[in-house]
């Protein structure tokens, strides 16, 4: 029925979910090349989070499809898509609170591994595993902090936590849950300078609840309302739309 | 300091069968198979989450199973045990799948209505289990033909097993395969995000702390020589879950401590007080009031506590 469309990284086509009456997300379609960088904006309630849940698999829609690189993901468990190259971050932070941040790391890079199952032989005798997982701390500027529990970091450096353990994935689509949510400006200034230095083969998208915080970040920008897509497609064209700023002014 | 710990729990393992009497060498042998259990136990309570109260199953029905076999059917021990220990393994998966439909209180109740199910029909298949007399008559093995029936060489026996299996537990939750447990325990969604399985991941330690508990059921059936159902009954899985909290659950030493001082009053006390039940009630309460995390992190914390004032 469906003809496996090549040329994109990430489509979602006509989605739709509902809790009971109230419909979070309705026919949402979106097409994102490979490499691209996409900004999902919309106001409080608009249905970010609930169509990034959907995408990762936390969700089931009602209908519709989530296709990954030409292939149909719509059914498949969380822990598949990330086996097929897919990451996320999380809107309110999800780290392993009692565990240094070196192991926070580890445990990204290890749940894409074999060695994930291994039971007879300590996790602490993989040397190459530690080794990488401090080479990611160093990329986000946290090697200082590795054998520290997360419990006892700041804030702004929890969310580089975030973007570690899911760039250790290498993915090759990541989506981001307002990793700028919360941020000081020069905390804020350094997340964006990390996502900007994100290798292109890694298709980048990000959700944010200010039009105006990660902009310069995004290429392409997708106006999401009441679970409908406003406007889509390049950054300008959507900033001069008429229908952005009737949703974020009010006019 | 930490070589005198480890001196310590040396000399208290190695030392009772050569000063002790008979009366504590078997308590300490008791203590050992209650260790096991415990230990088992917490890799689903303390590592896993997934608190049970059904774990007695697995000690019963490997305890049941070589004991029907050796004196019903005539096997010897050595393939008994292959049976009632491959037995259990396939019980543990089979009720591993109806359990971790649920997480939390449902699994609990799962648990415990699986072990009631098993504990019901220990007492009423009669025909079979011989109901409410149990089974006696049975004899302990001969490992290389060397004879466990003295107090000493069964502590040895036992003593050996529970090094082994104790390094088996702690070398497992310091695995790639306990981190992955650990994680699913806390986080299951991002868990699952990264790519690890947390069903799965469930599933294997159940069946895993399920393999350790008939091991446990093995040793108790030989000490013992004679099964009766409470051995299936929500009393020992609670009694062990007693333990495992009181020790300090999701730690490597906490149960065994925990499953010892169980045992230790349920023996030791009862033998001067008639109501040895409210004694452990009270000792329990008495823990939980002053160290919530179970005595092994409680007294760590202490001991550091004091080293900390002291400087």
């Amino acid at each position: 029925m469906i003809v496996p469309t090549s040329g994109y990284a990430l489509e979602v086509v006509n989605l739709k979910k509902a809790f009971g009456g109230l419909v979070v997300t309705q026919d949402v379609s979106l097409a994102i090349r490979p490499g691209e960088r996409r900004l999902i904006i919309g106001p409080n309630g608009a249905g970010k989070t609930t169509l990034f849940n959907q995408i990762s698999g936390d969700m089931r829609p009602n209908s519709g499809q989530v296709r990954l690189f030409g292939s149909e993901i719509t059914r498949l468990s969380p822990h598949k898509r990330a086996h097929a190259g897919l990451s996320r971050t999380y809107q309110i932070i999800t780290l392993f609170t009692d565990d240094t941040l070196e192991h926070n790391v580890t445990l990204g890079l290890l749940g894409l591994r074999a060695t994930r199952w291994q039971m007879w032989r300590p996790l602490s005798f993989y040397g190459d595993l530690k080794t990488e997982a401090r080479r990611i701390l160093d990329a986000v500027g946290l090697l200082h902090l590795a054998t520290h529990p997360v419990s006892e970091i700041a804030y702004g450096e929890k969310r580089r936590v975030e973007l570690a353990m899911a760039l250790a994935q290498k993915p090759r689509v990541l989506l981001l849950d307002e990793p700028l949510a919360g941020l000081s400006n020069i905390e804020r200034s350094q997340v964006k300078t990390l996502i900007a230095s994100i290798p292109r083969e890694t298709t980048v998208i990000m959700i944010e609840h200010d039009m105006d915080t990660a902009l310069d970040l995004a290429e392409t920008v997708t106006l999401l309302n009441y679970g409908r897509v406003i406007v889509d497609g390049r950054r300008d064209a959507v900033i001069a739309d008429e229908r952005t700023r009737e949703v974020y002014l009010g006019v | 300091m930490k070589w005198i710990g480890v001196a310590l729990i040396a000399g208290s393992l190695l030392l009772p069968p050569l000063f002790a009497g008979d009366f504590y060498i078997n308590l300490a042998s008791q203590i050992l198979i209650a260790a096991i259990f415990a230990l088992s136990l917490n890799l689903l309570v303390g590592f896993g989450g997934m608190t049970s109260l059904g774990h007695a199953s697995y000690l019963g029905v490997a305890a049941y199973t070589a004991a029907l076999l050796t004196t019903r059917y005539g096997f010897g021990h050595g393939s008994a045990a292959i049976i009632s220990m491959t037995a259990t393994i396939a019980m543990a998966a089979l009720f591993g799948v109806i359990a971790l439909r649920a997480t939390g209180l449902g699994f609990l109740m799962i648990t415990l209505a699986l072990s009631q199910v098993l504990w019901g029909l220990a007492y009423r298949m009669s025909n079979v289990t011989n109901g409410d007399n149990g089974i006696a008559g049975l004899t302990r093995p001969m490992p290389f033909g060397i004879s466990l029936e003295s107090a000493a060489s069964f502590y040895w026996f036992a003593l050996i097993v529970a090094s082994f299996a104790f390094a088996m537990m702690a070398i497992f939750v310091s695995s790639s395969f306990g981190s992955s447990l650990k994680g699913v325990r806390d986080q299951p969604r991002r868990m699952a995000a990264l790519g690890f399985n947390p069903w799965m991941i469930r599933w294997i330690t159940f069946v895993y702390a399920g393999f350790w508990g008939g091991v446990s059921g093995l040793l108790y059936v030989y000490y013992h020589k004679y099964i009766h159902p409470t051995s299936l009954s929500i009393t020992g899985s609670a009694e062990a879950l007693l333990g495992v909290i009181a020790g300090g659950s999701g730690t490597i030493g906490g149960p065994a401590i925990g499953a010892a001082l169980v045992l230790l009053l349920k023996n030791y006390a009862s033998a001067y007080l008639e109501r040895w039940n409210m004694l452990l009630g009270l000792v329990f309460l008495f823990i939980v009031l002053v160290m919530p995390s179970g005595l092994v992190p409680g007294f760590s914390r202490l001991i550091a506590g004091l080293r900390g004032g002291s400087r």
